[in-house]
């Protein structure tokens, strides 16, 4: 123990943290308004509460679509510091790639006792110039150089109209701190921490996010390794050693560069055995074996649940042998997943459908937001 | 009925049936002990050899097999249930008549005191006649004729 | 004649009391150890003569034989081992080139035996392979294409894939069996390892042997391969084929060609290498059209061209200092897999000097071809296949995890076929029938034993594999492919670690 404290106080919080990979199990919770309505951080505040004992108090968090509508178009970052030379570093950085158009730093609850909170700061930025498609790349790569280059600085989220909102604590303690029953999204998910290690580091909770992905998850993905060299091969560096990483990179990589259709994406994920596979009809066939054969390296193994936010859809998706809990049920235009049923009736008692997705079904809440609302969001309403 | 087949291509001539074949048909069964006491013993099968060509041969049990028929104190049977051509010690007057009509010549005098006729027996109280179940290559199966080409 | 100083390598032990004369063991050695005397009744082995096959023990009926290590020994010096001082013997009386056989014997760490792999314990759970599916089937080829799907908008949910990616070898296990030409090895050593590559679901090399007639019929499970000499080698060997691999290399002999004897070119040899009967096959060192790697890119390209870009096309070479690099270069030269042969690989003859000394252990190679090929950004736009000594299921879980895709085994195969690695197949006089042409020697390989052993050997590795995929969690070999977190090294140091990119037992993830 002794050790322990004399490397973390040489180290950073996150230099400590991210040098080990941290097995968790945990509670995940996600609700999406497939209509685009906007609701309070209150219903994912009490779902997740509900799965208090799935946690331990070592990382809670949130990932919000829609709530910064009068930024909508513009990129909104969050950032944690461990002290003020980080952020000072991490400002410089991004005055000079960026107009910034508001720096501020994240309403919380100071009432709410938690674990050495870091500096949080929030920033909706501009490109200084326009870079088309390749926008989004240069957005990572600015997001890794932060996360790797800048110590004590990280990257919370990266997106646009959407943010994480994460720390060391209970979720429902997180999500009180950061005051999210005060913001309205159509699109939350949420996560409570269990990890087989004590580190406690804000950023390591999760959602973990880039650009607009945010991923929160409940397992341990014993193919990480293998997953962790395929996306290296494509410029993605791991930096912080968890699973919610790579997969992140993994979604952002086939759905974004490659441009694999979202509805195929769990032959690769989440791949059918074999077995399977020979029995499909020759078309079909074909292609989730070429799918299998290419993206092999993408396939997760091991047990888990993710739940992967975006702009535009929720996907959940259980590990090919469903070895991790999940849940879903639809209400009207809400869609829900969680880890536990007894959430989802927590804040919608009578859902009108509830089932059990199969080992590798994913589970996809689309966003279709009618075309009023969307023009109301552009003018900043 | 079953029988030994042959595959002369994957006989190494070892000759390990025959000593087998010995000690199965010796008065002890224990090999060290057969082959330094028991001078009488004389294989029942046969490995016949010229160049890396060879092949072991014993009785082929024939259907209308001539050594019954020519055999003239009536030892020399064939059971008709089993196939199997035998010769009972007891009967056997020693004329030789059987190993002169023969086809195969595997036939032998048993040495010893009392003339005999030996023959392969096809071990009807084992599984597997020890010659096939001792050839280290599989060069004799005991099989069906239909079945002796499948592998 | 001068005197020669004499020293044996085996001392062939017979115990009279259990000794029956049968004779067995004097039928059985192409050596001449065994003389019988008939007035004694009494056998007498010349002990000069044995090459430690353990022919004779394995068939003695009674169990009167043992061979052991001779006990003769040298005057005891720390700098002259005994193997220095014969072979200087022998090649003062010789004067030639010493030849062996088999893999490099030499005491060189070998780092299989210094990682250790993972289990699953609370946090992820283990898998019973007996339970519950475990899946092994390996793809080889280039796995670089866009998956481009056409989608049916309609109510029936069908999809079409736009264009069929590359061509892939299907695996059921991630086992080859080695590069082996008939010539090096009797037909019927071919023949088992061709019926036991069809029976199993996996492929088997040719070599630098052709494809004998007889075993055209098992050709789509056949790798082809083209060498420095070309043997066998024509439109219809290519097409017959489920892939072709170039040998650049082999770890047994790096940079040495191959020399089959005339009197080794049998009429079946020469038809199959389609070369005159009783002419020395000579392989060149190198390829005399490959000088440089933009040579090898057009003998890639030739071989795709002739076979309609319809196969994988491979490049085999020997682990050397420079080999990562060297199958960076390979990979972007349009192969579709490389394969690394490393110092322990075998050979049916290659000088003892070279064998020995020449070429780096396949598990460096290995790792520092996969992180080579990841660090470009190319690994998957090639299959690599790990060769040199894989002697377990356990190497070969050590090998995917380090970044192979499948593993050559061909020492291990003749193992299983009954070799006894006495390292003389270049005698042509293998007791076994392996490594030989004597129609008296081959016929002692039955090949319906062999396709049966080398099948038996394929699934109980590939069981072994499930088991440690299982104990590790994962249920798919392509979750454990680079996966060198689950790995970790055992009293090897820093540099060791860093070249085979992993941890030290102890440290977590």
């Amino acid at each position: 123990m002794g050790e322990k404290l004399e490397i973390m106080e040489r180290m950073t919080r996150k230099e400590y943290s991210t040098r080990f990979r941290i097995p968790s199990g945990c509670a995940v919770f996600g609700v999406v308004n497939q209509k685009g309505m906007r609701f309070s951080g209150q219903t994912v505040l009490e779902g997740i509460t509900m799965m208090h004992d799935r946690s331990n108090g070592l990382g809670g968090g949130f990932a919000a679509y829609g709530i910064y509508p009068r930024f909508a178009q513009e990129w909104a970052f969050h950032l944690i510091y461990e002290d003020r030379i980080a952020q000072q570093q991490a400002e410089d950085l991004l005055g000079q790639n960026f107009e910034i158009l508001l720096s501020e730093e994240i309403p919380t609850d100071g009432s709410i006792r938690l674990d050495q909170p870091p500096l949080n700061y929030r920033y909706f930025l501009r490109c200084q110039k326009n870079m088309g498609k390749h926008e989004q790349d240069f957005i990572v790569n600015l997001v890794m150089n932060i996360n790797s280059n800048i110590r004590g600085a990280f990257v919370v989220s990266s997106g646009k109209n959407m943010g994480i909102f994460k720390g060391v604590g209970y979720p429902e303690d997180i999500g009180r701190y950061y005051r999210i029953q005060e913001y309205e999204g159509y699109l939350w998910t949420s996560h409570g921490r269990f990890p087989t290690n004590s580190a406690g580091w804000w950023g390591g909770a999760h959602p973990f996010g880039l650009l607009n992905w945010s991923v929160v998850h409940n397992g341990e993905i014993s193919s990480y390794g293998s997953n962790k060299r395929f996306v290296n091969d494509f410029g993605y560096k791991c930096t912080l050693s968890t699973d919610t990483e790579v997969i992140a990179y993994l979604f952002d990589l086939l759905v974004r560069r490659e441009k694999i259709d979202l509805r195929l994406l769990h032959l690769i994920l989440a791949a059918p055995l074999w077995e399977e596979i020979e029995r499909l009809a020759p078309d079909i066939r074909k292609v989730v074996t070429a799918l299998r054969t290419v993206y092999g390296p993408a396939l997760l193994n091991g047990p888990f649940n993710i739940i992967i936010g975006h702009n535009d859809f929720m996907y959940a998706l259980n590990d090919r042998i469903k070895l991790r809990p999940m849940v879903a049920a639809r209400h009207q235009d809400y869609m829900y997943v969680s880890s536990e049923e007894a959430a989802i009736r927590k804040v919608c008692p009578s859902p009108s459908l509830v089932w059990r997705p199969e080992g590798g079904q994913p589970v996809i809440g689309r966003v279709s937001i009618p075309r009023k609302a969307k023009l109301n969001q552009k003018a900043g309403v | 009925m079953k029988k030994i087949y042959i595959k002369e291509e994957y006989c190494i001539g070892c000759r390990l049936c025959e000593i087998y074949c010995q000690v199965k048909h010796s008065k002890s069964k224990k090999i060290i002990k057969a082959f330094k006491t028991e001078l009488d013993m004389v294989p029942m099968v046969t490995v016949e050899e010229i160049g890396h060509h060879s092949f072991a041969v014993q009785c082929r049990h024939c259907p209308d097999a001539p050594c019954v028929d020519a055999c003239i104190s009536g030892a020399m049977s064939k059971n008709e249930k089993s196939g199997v051509v035998t010769c009972d010690d007891q009967k056997c007057v020693g004329c030789w008549s059987c190993i002169m009509v023969c086809p195969y010549g595997v036939i032998k005098r048993k040495l010893g005191e009392k003339k005999i006729a030996s023959k392969c027996d096809l071990c009807q109280d084992e599984l597997e006649p020890v010659c096939v179940k001792n050839c280290p290559n599989e060069a004799l199966v005991l099989a069906e004729e239909e079945e002796k080409d499948e592998s | 004649m001068a005197l020669k100083p004499r020293q044996t390598d085996f001392e062939v032990v017979r115990d009279q009391d259990k000794c029956i004369s049968c004779q067995v063991c004097l039928r059985q050695c192409s050596n001449d150890v065994h003389e019988y005397d008939s007035d004694q009744d009494i056998i007498y082995s010349d002990n000069s003569q044995c090459v430690g096959c353990h022919r004779c023990e394995s068939l003695c009926p009674t169990g009167a034989m043992k061979i052991k290590q001779s006990e003769s020994e040298f005057r005891q010096n720390f700098n002259w081992s005994p193997a220095h001082i014969k072979n200087i013997y022998k090649q003062a009386d010789s004067g030639g080139v010493l030849l062996t056989g088999m893999g490099a014997d030499r005491p060189y760490p070998i780092y299989w035996d210094h990682i250790l792999f993972n289990a699953a314990q609370v946090t992820n759970p283990s898998i019973d392979p007996l339970r519950e599916p475990m899946e092994i089937k390996t793809f080889i080829g280039n796995k670089s294409d866009v998956v481009g799907v056409d989608i049916d908008q309609g109510e029936t949910f069908n999809m079409k894939l736009k264009q069929d990616i590359s061509p892939q070898l299907v695996l059921s296990t991630p086992i080859l069996f080695s590069a082996m030409s008939f010539g090096s090895i009797s037909f019927n050593a071919c023949a088992s390892l061709a019926r036991a590559a069809r029976q199993f679901g996996t492929f088997y090399n040719t070599g630098e042997g052709g494809m004998h007639k007889d075993l055209e019929i098992y050709a789509s499970n056949t790798i082809v391969q083209v060498a420095s000499g070309r043997f066998g080698v024509d439109i219809d060997y290519l097409k017959r084929a489920a892939a072709i691999e170039i040998k650049i290399g082999q770890g047994a002999k790096p940079g040495i060609g191959g020399h089959l004897p005339a009197e080794k070119v049998t009429e079946e040899v020469s038809n199959a290498r389609m070369i005159p009967q009783g002419t020395d096959a000579i392989s060149p060192a190198p390829h005399h059209d490959i000088y440089s790697i933009e040579d090898l890119m057009q003998l890639i390209y030739a071989l795709k061209e002739a076979t309609d870009y319809q196969k994988p096309v491979g490049v085999k070479v020997s682990a050397v200092h420079n080999v990562a690099p060297i199958a960076s270069g390979i990979v972007r030269a349009g192969a579709d897999f490389v394969t690394i042969d490393g110092l322990r690989g075998g050979t049916g003859a290659a000088p003892q000097a070279i064998r020995d000394n020449i070429g780096i252990p396949i598990e460096l190679a290995l790792a520092s071809v996969d992180t080579r090929l990841r660090e470009e950004g190319i690994r998957h736009k090639a299959s690599v296949i790990a060769a040199g000594s894989i002697r377990s299921s356990a190497d070969i879980v050590k090998a995917i995890a380090l970044g192979a895709d499948a593993v050559y085994i061909g020492s291990a195969a003749l193992l299983a076929l009954g070799c006894n690695l006495c390292q003389k197949c270049y005698t042509g006089k293998c007791n076994w029938g392996i490594a030989t042409q004597d129609p008296y020697l081959t016929k002692r390989l039955n090949p319906n034993i062999g396709t049966r052993r080398l099948e038996n050997l394929l699934r109980g590795w590939s069981l072994e594999i499930k088991e440690m995929l299982g104990g590790a969690g994962i249920n798919a070999i392509e979750s454990l492919r680079g996966n060198r977190e689950h790995l970790r090294g055992i009293g090897i140091g820093e540099k060791e670690l860093a070249v085979l990119g992993i941890k030290h037992a102890g440290e977590a993830w």
